[in-house]
């Protein structure tokens, strides 16, 4: 018995349903067959593919969608584009396959070979394949619509890991030494990747050229022209070392062949180190901001095209002075222009007031990427990336305790010994004993130091006795701060899953993982930052009977 | 200091108590182990846990208090607890080990069983 089913395609179909194409009957043609005794049994007719599109809106789509059984179209008024397509390419019937009410895909079938009609018997046979094709088939749908986004994801991730890698890459492993300054750098990646890098050249005549920029756009794309920006100011710097000119140059070369859709925004700065004398050009980045030693913001100007828009520009220079005891930032816009749940952003009057509360360079960055994530709240993905350098030329009038400023009470290093942490806990506590704590806030605050140390010295440091532990404790109205820090880096998750007591009990989950649990019960506020090895955990204790 | 214990029946239905004193943490390891060996020697009283001088339970400590809490529930044994500071108490409650074991406020009340705090 020779199969009939001719002609069978895969036709187009916009919307997501499918159509699977089918016509013909084997008991008519095997009747035929013997009834003629002698007529052969007419070889299958070619395969042919029958495409049809039906727009989202043809009226065809609920009509089938609400049939419960073959359609003879025949008997269809529809104005239908598609009804009209199916009947030119001599389809006769129609088995809608519905399954949860969705139209998954059609069963359509030409003339009988017989020639006679479509049977009873057959529209019953029919109705019954539809009931179970329609589930199967929504079924294969489901698993390939998987299986294209499991790829899709599988490439993005992939992508990601090589613009890691590339901007990584650049990024300076290690913060100059410069005498009399204290440097402090913060670079987040967004999930995605954009193209943030800064770097420090050092300059045949002794001064340190400071770059900051950002390249728009994401991704490996970002990457590739974050890693030719940042090997021409490179080459450039050192060459031609006034800010301006370097600008212009790596213009120049960048316009030669960067993708159409994008550019750089960057900002060149070269600081005298003895003198504090700092001279800059940008193209098209953020200004600096300085604090001085009364707290007072002020911002540098100097404005200039992005990178790589246009060949010829000039870059105007300006020049400032960082008097001792003054701070200076440079951030990229991942800071300003991060946004809250309310749609808020950041934005420069916020930037500028964290600047003005920062008492060291460490500090700046520190309390900009705080005082961030105080402002996004829980569960805001960082929109971009967040780059951040902060100098300060030492040698200001000392500590300010004015206003809302924090007062740093204390810093102290302990070694990465077991035990260390009541040390830790100790110290802290006799730095705050001015400070008016109930005995409640004074033991949280024990606890939740106690634990951070614990897992700064075993898990950060690894036990390593000649490692230190830094911890600095500032008191600001209401509010009690205490950094400590190890030189562990990123590390995996300590306490990777909440503690459950019925887990643990039931021998599900192992009797430890109490620590980070603990701490986040104790204080109110708990932010981990990371520059390069150093890792900080700042907790936040807000202090009732103080403000 | 490290953690230290003495183990005693007292009340009637007797109740063993274990009294720790100093640091409950990594260190106290051995003697919370070895105090509750010497309870399933005992009998099948229930356990009493006297806190009142432990000056300090870390997280660690409250690791090794689950790893008695589930000795003792493997053993079909009630455990109670008495002497801990409001601050531990707290602790207790936020790490759900008071819904496990009865907090006293001090052993007269534990072995009256009768005022729960």
């Amino acid at each position: 018995m020779a199969a009939a089913e001719v002609p069978y395609g895969e036709p187009e179909l916009t919307g997501d349903a499918e159509m699977l194409v089918t016509t013909g009957d084997k008991r008519s043609r095997w009747r035929r067959g013997r009834g003629s005794g002698l007529s052969p049994v007419p070889p299958p007719p070619e395969r042919t593919d029958v495409s049809v599109d039906i727009a989202p809106n043809d009226p065809i789509i609920r009509y089938f969608t609400a049939s419960p059984g073959a359609v003879e179209l025949s008997a269809l008024t529809l104005e239908s584009p598609a009804l009209d397509a199916m009947r030119a390419a001599g389809i006769v019937l129609v088995v809608p396959l519905v399954t949860n009410g969705e139209l998954v895909g059609l069963l359509q079938l030409g003339a009988r070979l017989s020639e006679r009609g479509y049977s009873k018997d057959d529209r019953q046979l029919l109705d019954s394949l539809a009931r179970y094709a329609a589930p199967a088939l929504r079924l294969g749908q489901l698993v390939r619509q998987q299986q294209v986004e499991a790829r899709d994801r599988e490439r993005l991730d992939q992508e990601l890991k090589v613009a890691q890698l590339i901007q990584q890459q650049f990024l300076p492993s290690d913060l100059p030494d410069l005498p009399t300054w204290d440097v402090a750098a913060f670079y987040r990646p967004a999930r995605t990747i954009g193209g943030d890098f800064y770097d420090f050249i050092s300059l045949p005549d002794g001064r340190v050229m400071v770059v900051v920029g950002d390249v728009t756009d994401k991704g490996v794309p970002a990457a590739l022209v974050m890693a030719s920006t940042h090997a021409l100011l490179r080459e450039t710097g050192p060459r031609l070392v006034s800010p301006g000119a370097v600008l212009a140059r790596v213009n120049e070369l960048l316009c030669v062949d960067i993708p159409a859709h994008m550019f750089v925004t960057c900002l060149v700065m070269v600081l005298e180190v003895g003198s504090g004398n700092v001279v800059f050009a940008n193209a098209g980045h953020n200004l600096p901001y300085v604090r001085a030693d009364d707290g007072q913001v002020r911002e540098l100007r100097a404005t200039g095209m992005p990178l790589g828009l246009m060949p010829g520009i000039v870059y105007e220079e300006a020049s400032a002075v960082i008097d001792p005891g003054e701070q200076l930032l440079l951030y990229s816009d991942g800071l300003t222009e991060q946004h809250n749940a309310a749609g808020e952003m950041f934005g420069f009057p916020r930037t500028a007031g964290v600047v003005g509360m920062a008492t060291s360079a460490v500090e700046l960055a520190d309390l900009c990427v705080t005082e961030l994530a105080r402002f996004t709240g829980p569960d805001i993905e960082q929109e971009d990336d967040i780059t951040m350098v902060a100098l300060e030329r030492l040698g200001g009038a000392g500590l300010r305790e004015s206003g809302s400023f924090a007062r740093e009470l204390v810093t102290f290093s302990v070694a990465s010994d077991q035990g260390n942490e009541r040390d830790v806990v100790r110290r802290v506590l006799e730095a705050v004993s001015d400070v008016r704590l109930t005995e409640d806030e004074r033991q949280r605050l024990s606890t939740a130091v106690a634990e951070t140390a614990m897992n700064a010295i075993e898990h950060g440091n690894q036990s390593r006795s000649e490692v230190p532990v830094d911890v600095a404790v500032r008191h600001r109205p209401g509010l009690i701060e205490v950094s400590v820090t190890d030189l562990g880096g990123v590390r995996p998750d300590i306490d990777p899953v909440e503690p459950d007591l019925d887990l643990k009990l039931a021998g599900l989950q192992t009797p430890r993982g109490w620590g980070l649990f603990l701490i986040e019960n104790m204080v109110d506020s708990v932010e981990h930052v990371v520059v390069g090895q150093r890792h900080t955990v700042v907790l936040g204790l807000t202090i009732e009977g103080d403000s | 200091m490290a953690a230290t214990y003495e183990v005693h029946v007292e009340g009637d239905p007797p109740v063993t108590v274990i009294a720790l004193s100093g640091q409950i943490d990594r260190e106290a390891l051995a003697a919370l182990t070895t105090a509750y060996d010497t309870v399933q020697e005992t009998g099948p009283e229930p356990v009493l846990l006297d806190f009142a001088a432990v000056d300090y339970i870390n997280s660690t400590g409250i690791a090794l208090i689950v790893g008695l809490l589930g000795r003792a529930r493997a053993d079909d044994r009630k455990v109670l607890a008495t002497g801990l500071t409001d601050h531990y108490q707290r602790i207790f409650a936020i790490t759900r080990l008071s819904d496990f074991i009865a907090v006293y406020p001090d052993v007269d009340a534990a072995l009256s069983g009768t005022t729960r705090s």
